[in-house]
């Protein structure tokens, strides 16, 4: 493995202070915006994502399946040097693409025939794990509009330290510090994987466990989107008290 | 230049999560993903699957049972119409034979130029020249009052105008709200007693206009549009604070229907139209309402 750095330390704590299994602090916020049908904020860590979807709508053309449209944009002020393009580059549409796929898996599709969903989600602020996060926001976003899903759609990431010790939800410091990084979206509870992907080598041997710590760290965000959702039910619902409908 | 400018702080940012505090039961709310019971001895409806020989729940929201039937309602999601519905629609598209009009559902709704009344009669006999005219009627935006008569089978809505409350709507304000606050009722026409009518679209489209006299009322077959008519600014000034109340209510997640709007609009009162627009005047007047409401309902 390449890299100046051990990306934890002799105390196992890693760079910015967290042990190898712990996630960088999660906010969420549904229903931010007024005009789209779903909308969500979510923050893990200092990576900041915002999420809006328009639809289902009717699609253009004359096909009779559903259409699931992404966009993937990253604010010009989002990194530490200023981006050019906030969107179109090869790693935008790279992420566009992985965001369909993902989110295909998750939304009940054959129920929208001849519609189109539309997915916007814009990264405000980078701080490691952009894909991850900008799907996590595109599901809030997406129960926001009420849209039919099989469940929850989650991707976190991991990577291995030098010790060969899995570490969850990586940051952008330990990106550049020439770790490995596995990103994975998962169904969490069905446990199928909708997505994988991985940047830098490690030994095959380890796979399974970094896996399966990307799968653990799916299951903890699930968790706390759930009560998310939950909260923001309940205090939407109850002051018309939930029109009288048990 | 104007002074009276209103800035928002941050430290005075209004907290909505406190309209909901005063409710004791909570229903139970579920998520996507979630089970919901077994199949065995019960029929899935809307927002549920089957899976794992489970009845789970496909989307956010509050279970709803009808005898054997489950079906989970989310709070929020775009319009799902049945027959019978008022909805305010706009023309998108003018077709042979049909307008496509949008009405804020998952598809495109189709109204028939066989389900509209032309001028001259009902019994007129229809022909190509009609056809023709189409645009003459109805002209991409423009907005209608409709009631749908039928849902195709991949879930668009045909909808119809042959009465004379429905048809085109020429002077007044489109408010826009999500679909789920606007309550079924029998009644989504009203002329309120502040001196305004409102049109309370099952699709979350609210259509509020001036009060017409009785003897404007009908007669057209709905296509005529007097853009010319001069409308007091005494009225538009009742129109404008009726929108902002409406608004205010949808803000604070309340119910939209005739006694609420009548309670908002009272409560409104002791705010100028314009300084409704402020976060604290709005969260002010869903307090009251919701309390009045709640009152009355006891």
């Amino acid at each position: 493995m390449s890299g100046k750095y051990d990306l934890l330390s002799e105390q196992g704590l890693r760079l910015d202070g967290r042990r190898p299994h712990e996630l960088r602090r999660i906010k969420c916020k549904l229903g931010v915006f007024e005009q789209p049908d779903g909308s969500a904020y979510m923050e893990q860590g200092n990576t900041k994502v915002l999420a809006a979807v328009y639809g289902p709508h009717q699609a253009k053309g004359n096909q009779t399946e559903s259409v699931i449209n992404c966009q993937y944009s990253q604010a010009t002020f989002s990194t530490a040097e200023r981006k050019n393009r906030p969107r179109g580059d090869r790693k935008s549409l790279e992420f566009k693409l992985y965001l369909q796929q993902a989110l295909s898996a998750a939304i009940k599709s054959e129920l929208y025939p001849r519609s189109q969903i539309d997915i916007y989600v814009e990264v405000l602020q980078d701080d490691g794990a952009n894909y991850a996060v900008a799907l996590n926001a595109a599901t809030l976003a997406l129960i926001d509009a009420g849209i039919c899903l099989n469940e929850f759609i989650v991707a976190c990431t991991a990577s291995l330290s030098k010790s060969n010790i899995p570490l969850t939800d990586i940051s952008q410091f330990e990106e550049v510090s020439g770790g490995p990084k596995l990103t994975v979206a998962a169904l969490p509870t069905a446990e199928k994987i909708a997505f994988l992907e991985m940047s830098e080598r490690f030994h095959i041997d380890h796979l399974e466990t970094v896996i399966e710590t990307a799968m653990a760290g799916c299951r903890e965000i699930r968790d706390i989107l759930e009560a998310a959702v939950k909260e923001h039910l309940l205090h939407m619902g109850s002051a018309s008290d939930f029109a009288k409908v048990g | 230049m104007s002074t009276n400018a209103a800035i928002d702080l941050a430290l005075d940012r209004v907290d909505w999560r406190d309209l909901a505090a005063q409710t004791e039961e909570q229903p139970r709310v579920y998520t996507p993903g979630e089970v919901l019971m077994p199949e065995a001895g019960f029929m899935r409806g809307h927002g549920t699957f089957v899976e794992d020989e489970n009845i789970k729940s496909s989307v956010a929201g509050v279970i709803q049972k009808v005898n054997k039937l489950i079906s989970v309602r989310p709070l929020k999601s775009r319009y799902v119409g049945e027959i019978g519905d008022v909805v305010v629609a706009r023309v998108s598209e003018v077709q042979q034979k049909r307008w496509r009009v949008d009405t804020n559902s998952r598809l495109d709704s189709i109204l028939l130029l066989s389900s509209v009344n032309l001028p001259g009669g009902e019994l007129r006999r229809r022909s190509a020249e009609d056809e023709q005219m189409m645009r003459r009627y109805l002209d991409e935006g423009d907005l209608i009052s409709a009631e749908v008569q039928n849902i195709f089978e991949e879930g668009s809505l045909s909808l119809y105008t042959r009465s004379l409350k429905y048809g085109k709507l020429s002077q007044g304000i489109l408010v826009k709200v999500f679909p789920a606050l606007v309550k079924r009722r029998k009644m989504h026409f009203h002329n309120l007693p502040c001196g305004a009518s409102v049109i309370l679209g099952n699709n979350g489209y609210i259509w509020i206009s001036p009060t017409k006299g009785q003897e404007e009322e009908g007669g057209e077959g709905g296509f005529a549009q007097n853009l010319n008519e001069h409308v007091p600014r005494a009225d538009r000034e009742v129109i404008a604070r009726l929108r902002n109340s409406i608004l205010a209510l949808a803000k604070c997640k309340l119910m939209i229907y005739d006694t609420s709007i009548q309670y908002a609009y009272e409560e409104s009162l002791r705010y100028e139209a314009h300084e409704l627009l402020q976060q604290n005047a709005i969260y002010d007047i869903g307090q009251q309402t919701q309390g009045r409401l709640r009152d009355a309902d006891e």
